[in-house]
């Protein structure tokens, strides 16, 4: 089947020269998924091994405690931790029968690991086995790593949900899995959406909580929802899932092609393509056209954040008429972000990794009419008069599919727009 | 190790960070890992600077751990001095480069910048924010200033204000001026607005003014030991300590100047009969040890409150805490715990907390009005308005403060009166805040109402309320209900009553009248 889509640019970037550079990061930690996560799986509980320093940033990166009690917690090493691993294992476990007895609610239990729990190589994978094994079956313990030394903001997630794919049960039934922790009112219309076009059954990664049926095998195939999954992605073709390749589900284009390709994979007719998605792609683009107004013909500038920059340049240019002049993304994945990389027409810089000093030159330079970028960023580059758009806000959003798209367009928009209400010349 | 959900105090290194950034021309290079640089938005979101910190963050990966971790604090360093040109340079570690022992003091002085390159000890696991703070600004001074000749008029450095300070930067400004109306020229304010060569003059003062002693202390002293400069011990926050702060200049300096106290409203807006309504009430103060301490004297002695209960966060007042609690007649509660202040607050049932951003969200849970009077820190505690804690402006502001969360005096009476009013019910709160009805407390007490005793041993917790003894409790306005409820319940205990009839409740009453 084929949805009437525009056609791709005659060359895209997949192909263009990225420039790699390396200093100093601008950057969350892996830890700062926690924010999201645990509001996400509703029985699990995440208990950060770690310092001061990691209780201190998830309390900075949430706004200063949103939540009264949160489901988040951090188990703060101390000098005597230091001293002797075995101690610190003795201590770990204290700690977790000090939680669980506190928070009888808890039925996953995510140990995070954290820089120092790493340099100082505090095995948590056989922490998790042990505490597996004490509390089993009323809570099921994991482990992942959500360091700033090996993980970089949302790749948290990916490690999250890595570590849950050995646990999946096995299944042979031909399914599909969508990938990717979505707020629940936009995976809600995802499954809608999905059940329209008779595609089913449709399992989720992360599950609300323990007791899901999200099972996998060799008939599996999944797709993801978010461009930051790539350990998901390698950790479930391990367990002989298959990946549907496509761009990812922002905007009315976006979405029409993540769903264009999970319907060629379960031979949707053309036919019913068009009843279950013409009615809402209308209704995109109308609130694209409506939101998008202020885009048209401004420059942009990605600043490397979440990973969502090459999806959102995609966005930004082909369904709001922007020109992307630096797309920065932590890592780039070809699997993940090549079917994006397809639709972006040349021209952009596409850059990965950072040196903040440098690519804060070239900001300068290029003085893009908005510069997207993360918080430690954005007031300063607002004094200097340029237009920024905080990276953050497009993770903590609901931004994904149809019904969204004019609401990812006008976040970009906001800050043209309070621009031009207060009167300040936009440069 | 220990499970901690929210942190009073951030990391050592993050005290440091306050440092550096209040001050100009000065950089920190911080070996540290992807991700610290978090740190930044404390900076420019909370305090909405229009600068990025002044920090360079070596970025270390886990790749690099095999590898060279210190050619790239080196090559960070360098980048650093090129790039900024600063005058002066402090090296420190954050937590995870503090366990890879790179010794940044050391591989810094080696590279031989002709600037002055300002070691950091700032030990992760043991310390915090306020220490790193403290420490900081001390070796800063230790290193960069020098003994001088004294001014030829008398003058003083102010000593303690930081960035993402609670109110420093209006403190500062009035407390300037204060010393200007008593003839006391300031010589440097520092950290914050200090430029490493304001700091190498701070030696030309008579004496120092020590406004934040959580910050300032450890060089206050050191300044009295090299520089024969005496400072000051008393934190002007609130109008009797403003009074004995103006005194103590007074000694130090012999100035007789006549002060203009017109401005200073608080006194009598807090004898104004409009004010009636806060007699004694009980109020819980929990915050850093100086504001904590301040804040005591000012809720008794000037508002006419009564302090329930009373603590700190930072362990290194806990003396000074503990003392001030005794005068009190209290015992201190000192933790960095907030499940432990928040389990304080419950059996308490203030009518007020004074507390930092963590107790207003207690407070919201307990349905207890709360105002903010120290770090940690929020974005809504750096108003664009003027709004110092010290000198008489200060404690203007202060009675306005804490002042507003409260159900004010004659919407008081009115609600003790038509409680049932279909538009002006209790539950709505306060009538000048719009939306912010408290959680109401009926369904925990209906849970207890139905609960039979079954501990022998008769405690507050465990008592039974008769039906018509809770519906009258209802009855009673939500901001004095978890009192009276409290006060019930322990009077019943303490008579060996298992159960709490109508007239129980009114026993209490009378006998907790006051």
């Amino acid at each position: 089947m084929t949805a009437q889509m525009p056609p791709p640019p005659a060359l895209g970037c997949r192909a263009s020269p990225v420039l790699k550079q390396r200093g100093q990061r601008e950057v969350f930690c892996g830890l700062t998924g926690i924010i999201w996560l645990h509001r996400k799986i509703q029985d699990a509980f995440f208990l950060v091994v770690g310092s001061r320093t990691c209780a201190h940033l998830l309390q900075s990166a949430a706004g200063v405690m949103i939540f009264a009690e949160p489901r988040f917690g951090t188990a703060i090493l101390e000098e005597s931790d230091l001293a002797g691993l075995n101690d610190a294992h003795t201590e770990l476990d204290r700690t977790v029968e000090q939680l669980l007895a506190r928070r009888p609610d808890i039925r996953q239990l995510f140990l995070v690991g954290s820089c120092p729990s790493e340099v100082i190589k505090l095995d948590l994978s056989r922490a998790a086995e042990r505490l597996t094994q004490t509390y089993a079956p009323k809570v099921r313990v994991l482990e992942y790593s959500g360091s700033g030394i090996e993980t970089t903001f949302t790749q948290g997630e990916d490690a999250c949900l890595a570590s849950m794919v050995p646990v999946l049960p096995s299944t042979e039934a031909r399914e599909l899995m969508v990938v990717g922790a979505l707020p629940d009112v936009v995976e809600d219309q995802m499954l809608a959406l999905l059940d329209d076009l008779g595609v089913g059954p449709v399992r989720v990664l992360p599950a609300r909580n323990i007791e899901s049926d999200t099972a996998v095998g060799s008939n599996t195939v999944f797709a993801l929802t978010q461009p930051f999954l790539g350990d998901t992605h390698a950790a479930l073709e391990r367990r002989g899932a298959r990946h549907i390749a496509a761009p990812f589900p922002f905007g009315e284009e976006g979405t029409t092609a993540w769903l264009a390709a999970i319907a060629r994979e379960f031979g949707v007719t053309e036919e019913q393509f068009a009843k279950a998605t013409d009615a809402p792609r209308r209704r995109a683009r109308q609130a694209i056209a409506q939101a998008a107004a202020p885009l048209a013909d401004k420059s942009v500038f990605f600043f490397p954040d979440s990973q969502l920059e090459i999806p959102l340049a995609r966005f930004l240019t082909c369904e709001c008429g922007m020109t992307p002049l630096e797309v920065g993304s932590p890592y780039i994945h070809d699997a993940l972000h090549g079917p994006d990389l397809d639709l972006l027409p040349q021209g952009p810089q596409i850059s990965e990794g950072q040196d903040v000093d440098l690519q804060l030159d070239r900001c300068r330079e290029a003085r893009p009419d908005l510069t997207v970028c993360g918080l430690g960023l954005a007031n300063p580059l607002e004094a200097e008069g340029l237009s920024t758009k905080w990276a953050i806000e497009l993770v903590f959003t609901p931004v994904h599919f149809y019904e969204q798209a004019g609401d990812l367009a006008s976040l970009f928009a906001r800050p043209l727009r309070r621009k031009s209400i207060l009167g300040v010349a936009a440069e | 190790m220990k499970l901690t959900v929210w942190t009073y105090e951030g990391p050592p290194h993050v005290g440091a960070m306050r440092v550096a950034t209040g001050m100009t021309g000065l950089h920190y290079v911080l070996h540290a890992p992807q991700g610290d640089t978090y740190a930044d938005l404390l900076f420019t979101m909370i305090e909405r600077r229009d600068h990025r910190p002044p920090v360079t963050y070596t970025t270390f990966q886990a790749r690099d751990l095999g590898s060279d971790t210190a050619g790239l604090f080196k090559t960070a360093c360098q980048d650093a001095y090129d790039r900024f040109q600063p005058e002066a340079i402090i090296v420190g570690a954050s937590c995870t480069a503090e366990l890879i022992q790179d010794d940044p003091g050391g591989l810094a002085e080696t590279m031989g910048l002709d600037v002055p390159v300002i070691p950091l000890e700032l030990p992760s696991y043991q310390r915090k924010e306020n220490f790193g703070a403290d420490e900081t600004f001390l070796q800063i001074v230790r290193h960069l200033s020098k003994p001088m000749e004294k001014t030829a008029r008398i003058s003083c450095n102010i000593l303690g204000p930081t960035a993402l300070g609670f109110r420093h930067r209006d403190d500062i400004q009035e407390i300037t001026n204060l010393l200007y109306e008593l003839g006391v020229e300031v010589n440097v304010t520092a950290p914050m607005t200090a430029t490493p060569s304001d700091i190498a003059k701070m030696g030309q003062a008579h004496f120092n003014v020590l406004l934040y002693p959580e910050t300032g202390e450890s060089a206050a002293r050191y300044c009295e030991k090299t520089f024969g400069q005496p400072y000051t011990k008393v934190v002007p926050i609130g109008t009797g300590a403003t009074h004995d702060f103006i005194a103590e200049i007074r000694a130090l300096t012999g100035s007789t100047a006549k002060l203009d106290t017109d401005r200073l409203r608080q006194t009598w807006w807090s004898r104004s009969v409009d004010s009636t309504y806060l007699t004694g009430k009980r109020v819980f103060i929990f915050g850093d040890g100086t504001h904590v301490k301040a804040a005591a004297r000012i809720a008794r002695d000037e508002m006419g409150f009564e302090v329930a209960g009373i603590g700190c966060y930072n362990r290194e007042f806990a003396r000074d805490i503990r003392a001030t609690a005794k005068e009190y007649g209290l015992e201190a509660l000192i933790t960095d715990d907030y499940l432990e202040v928040e389990q304080a607050i419950e059996a308490l049932q203030p009518e007020m907390i004074l507390g930092t951003q963590m107790e207003r969200h207690i407070g919201k849970r307990l349905g207890i009005p709360c105002a903010v009077i120290s770090a940690p820190v929020h974005v809504q505690d750096f108003p664009a308005r003027y709004s110092p804690q010290m000198g008489f402006e200060g404690a203007n502001v202060i009675f306005d403060t804490w002042i507003h969360p409260l159900v004010m005096g004659l919407e008081e009476h009115l609600l003790h009166m038509f409680r049932d009013d279909f538009e002006f019910h209790d539950a709505a709160g306060p009538s000048h805040h719009g939306g912010h009805a408290p959680k109401p407390l009926e369904p925990a007490a209906v849970e207890k109402g139905s609960m039979p005793a079954e501990a022998a041993q008769l405690t507050p917790d465990n008592v039974i309320w008769l039906h018509d003894a809770e519906k009258e409790l209802k009855k009673i306005p939500f901001f004095v209900r978890g009192k009276a409820r409290r006060n019930t319940e322990t009077y019943a205990a303490e008579k060996g009553l298992g159960e709490i009839s109508l007239d129980t409740l009114y026993e209490a009453k009378a006998h907790y009248a006051r």
